[in-house]
């Protein structure tokens, strides 16, 4: 099969499991916007115009507060920064299938789980194979969504408190075990977690800055530092 | 402007730069990035982002201090054992739940 043209069908195959677990995490964000009061049809929208867990969750809450304009792509430019990267290696990756036209419409569904399977695969993507890989995330993402806003209302107000954690404790599952492997990753997460506290809990910095833009100064902050410390080998870096 | 049209307004902005940093590097961004320094910013970012999102807001995210603590050191004893994403949310939601039960 690695010698052999990666075909639809192997990138709907390799997208299942995405798909599934995009299907959750979109359903504990459905209920999330719920919470925050989004109607369930706008929280739909999000998920099917963005695709991104982390920016979603950002995004929603400077919707609800009717942030401005500047805050929510600010804060969407740093958080999603990852896919910049992403799209660079994914575009050396990519054969000439990727014709500039198809570029435009793959750049729409580069996620983490996408990309991680993407540039795993030891041949170079073709375009039928990378939007078969992305179809069942795309669509698990929007169904969850859609179930989780519309139930969102309708749990009960026990069943809706313990979801509100679903998003941070999988965040947690993500930054936690590499940061408990590696030091560099270790001093970013602690040193982030340290200064994002500092922000919250110190007055003067809550009272004069929005939560999005302290979470992206806290974040650039440890990231610049982490970078200038612990600067990163050629493998780490795909 | 209506609170509606400032939300909409806030959604095509959230996806139209989501949308530009994902498009702009595959559509006309052909080579590798050279500087060491960027590329390392661009690692670590994700792992500073997540964690300055979680904490403290975690604390805050059930509407019940302690129940929320039991929940976080679920998350984080679960994680440590290298538990699926799923899983882990699930534990942590599932002892939110009973927490609040019994605190």
């Amino acid at each position: 099969m690695e010698q052999s043209p990666l075909k639809f069908k192997h990138g709907i195959k390799d997208g299942l499991p995405i798909g599934l677990g995009y299907l959750s995490v979109a359903f504990a964000f459905g209920v999330q916007a719920s919470i925050l009061g989004l109607p369930a049809l706008f929280s739909t929208l999000i998920s099917m115009t963005n695709l991104t867990s982390a920016g979603q969750l950002a995004g929603i809450t400077i919707i609800a507060a009717l942030g401005s304009v500047a805050e929510i792509m600010l804060v969407q430019l740093v958080i999603n920064s990852r896919y910049f990267l992403m799209g660079v290696s994914l575009s050396q990756k990519a054969d000439a299938t990727f014709t500039t036209g198809k570029r435009f419409i793959a750049a729409a569904f580069i996620t983490d789980e996408i990309f991680a399977v993407a540039i795993s695969k030891r041949q170079a993507i073709n375009f039928k194979y990378f939007i078969g890989l992305a179809v069942l995330p795309y669509i698990g993402w929007t169904i969850g969504t859609v179930l989780g806003a519309f139930s969102g209302d309708i749990l009960p107000a026990n069943l809706q408190a313990a979801l509100g954690i679903a998003l941070y404790a999988m965040f947690i599952a993500i930054i936690f075990p590499p940061a408990v492997k590696a030091l560099n990753i270790c001093f970013t997460v602690f040193s982030a977690a340290l200064l994002s506290c500092a922000c919250y809990y110190i007055p003067f910095i809550r009272n004069n800055l929005s939560e999005g833009f302290a979470i992206i100064i806290c974040a650039l902050v440890s990231a610049a530092v982490a970078a200038a410390i612990f600067p990163v080998k050629e493998k780490d870096n795909e | 402007m209506s609170k509606l049209a400032h939300m909409f307004l806030l959604l095509f902005a959230m996806a139209g730069i989501t949308y530009l940093i994902r498009m702009l590097p595959l559509v006309f961004f052909r080579k590798k990035i050279k500087s060491r320094y960027i590329r390392s910013l661009l690692f670590y970012i994700p792992y500073a982002v997540l964690s300055a999102m979680t904490f403290p807001f975690i604390l805050y995210s059930t509407g019940n201090f302690s129940a929320a603590i039991v929940g976080t050191a679920v998350a984080l004893i679960a994680a440590a054992f290298r538990l699926s994403l799923i899983i882990v949310a699930v534990l942590s939601c599932a002892a939110v739940f009973v927490a609040v039960l019994i605190l």
